[in-house]
């Protein structure tokens, strides 16, 4: 048996893919708790795993998308270590790349 | 509801909302840059809205965009699928940790208000159990009022990118990128526990040089995960 190809639905299912993923992961914790028990390993792969997601998804694409995109990635970091604020990050990153692409970087 | 030892309150979720308002200029910002970005990547206005509404998590919805195709075959929509539940495998974790709180209430109240559970509404309800508090209205309220603003600050982003012709030009297909760079920097504790970042994109690039898809962020990310876990933390 095949499944019919998702066609015209497929970012419609994509979506639902995503929704019931999130909602497994909103829920197993609380309904896991009581059988598997929270080692220090486990605590502390799990604080570690949201800034390896960055790294892992944030790396491979700056390679891709060529040296301006470093430096706009840069220039927003440098901007949020000194001011802590996420628009202006955005906004420093975003000229910085827009800069650059004008430029003919 | 409202008994002594499982209480849900009005005043409960108002308190919750108020909470949760200093977080809003940031949730806005995001939450129009993932609608720019969803237009860029053709989403209709409908399935940008339809993802923010159902799936509610930012981070898992970015991630999405840059993985996001026109055609889509079942194993693409499973990896999507698998790539969200990694992005979002600290909700086990925070879950977990709020469960004595939750186990007073009735299971399919939890099943329900669990829907609108973020990282807003965790660090939230964990700082208002350790006061002291109990309310469950404060936890269910953070995450409806963010929720709202969530949805409608995804509408207009999507608007105001549908009008930019060239998104390539003002940089706009680096906004999720930089939001996930810039993120690093509230996450910094120090070179020891940049460590497994390290590894996790070291790692990610030579998966992705090796491998078609997006297996790179599962493989780099868990791989960073494990040097995390097994790393003496003693110094």
């Amino acid at each position: 048996m095949t499944l019919p190809d998702p066609g015209a639905w497929g970012a419609i299912l994509a979506i639902a893919a995503m929704t019931v993923a999130t909602y497994l992961c909103r829920i197993s914790g609380v309904v896991l708790m009581g059988f598997i028990p929270l080692t220090p390993h486990v605590r502390r792969g799990l604080a570690a795993l949201p800034g390896c997601i960055i790294a892992a998804t944030v790396l491979p694409l700056i390679e891709r998308l060529g040296p301006a995109a470093a430096v706009a990635l840069l220039a927003a970091i440098g901007s949020m270590v000194l001011r802590r604020n996420e628009l202006l990050a955005l906004v420093v990153g975003m000229s910085a790349i827009a800069g650059l692409r004008a430029l003919g970087f | 509801m409202g008994k002594a030892a499982a209480p849900m309150t009005g005043a409960g979720m108002l308190l919750g909302a108020r909470k949760v308002a200093v977080l809003m200029p940031g949730v806005v910002v995001f939450a129009v840059a993932f609608g720019a970005a969803a237009a860029g990547k053709g989403l209709s206005l409908f399935e940008t809205a339809l993802m923010s509404a159902t799936v509610y998590a930012g981070v898992a919805q970015l991630v999405a965009m840059e993985l996001w195709r026109p055609e889509w075959s079942w194993g693409a929509i499973a990896g999507l699928a698998v790539v969200t539940a990694t992005v979002n495998a600290r909700m086990v974790l925070q879950g977990a940790s709020l469960q004595p709180w939750f186990a007073a209430y009735p299971k399919t109240l939890n099943a329900a208000h669990l829907f609108l559970f973020t990282d807003a509404s965790w660090v939230i309800g964990t700082r208002y159990r350790a006061e002291g508090g109990r309310d469950l209205g404060v936890l269910i309220g953070s995450g409806l009022a963010l929720w709202v603003v969530w949805l409608i600050a995804t509408v207009a982003g999507h608007l105001a990118g549908a009008l930019v012709s060239d998104p390539r030009r003002y940089g706009l297909d680096l906004v999720m990128p930089i939001f996930f760079a810039a993120m690093i920097v509230p996450l910094w504790r120090g070179r020891r526990a940049a460590l497994p970042w390290v590894v996790a994109g070291l790692v990610a690039l030579v998966t992705a040089k090796l491998f078609e898809g997006y297996a790179f962020i599962i493989v780099g990310a868990l791989s960073g995960a494990l040097v995390g876990a097994f790393r003496d933390d003693a110094a």
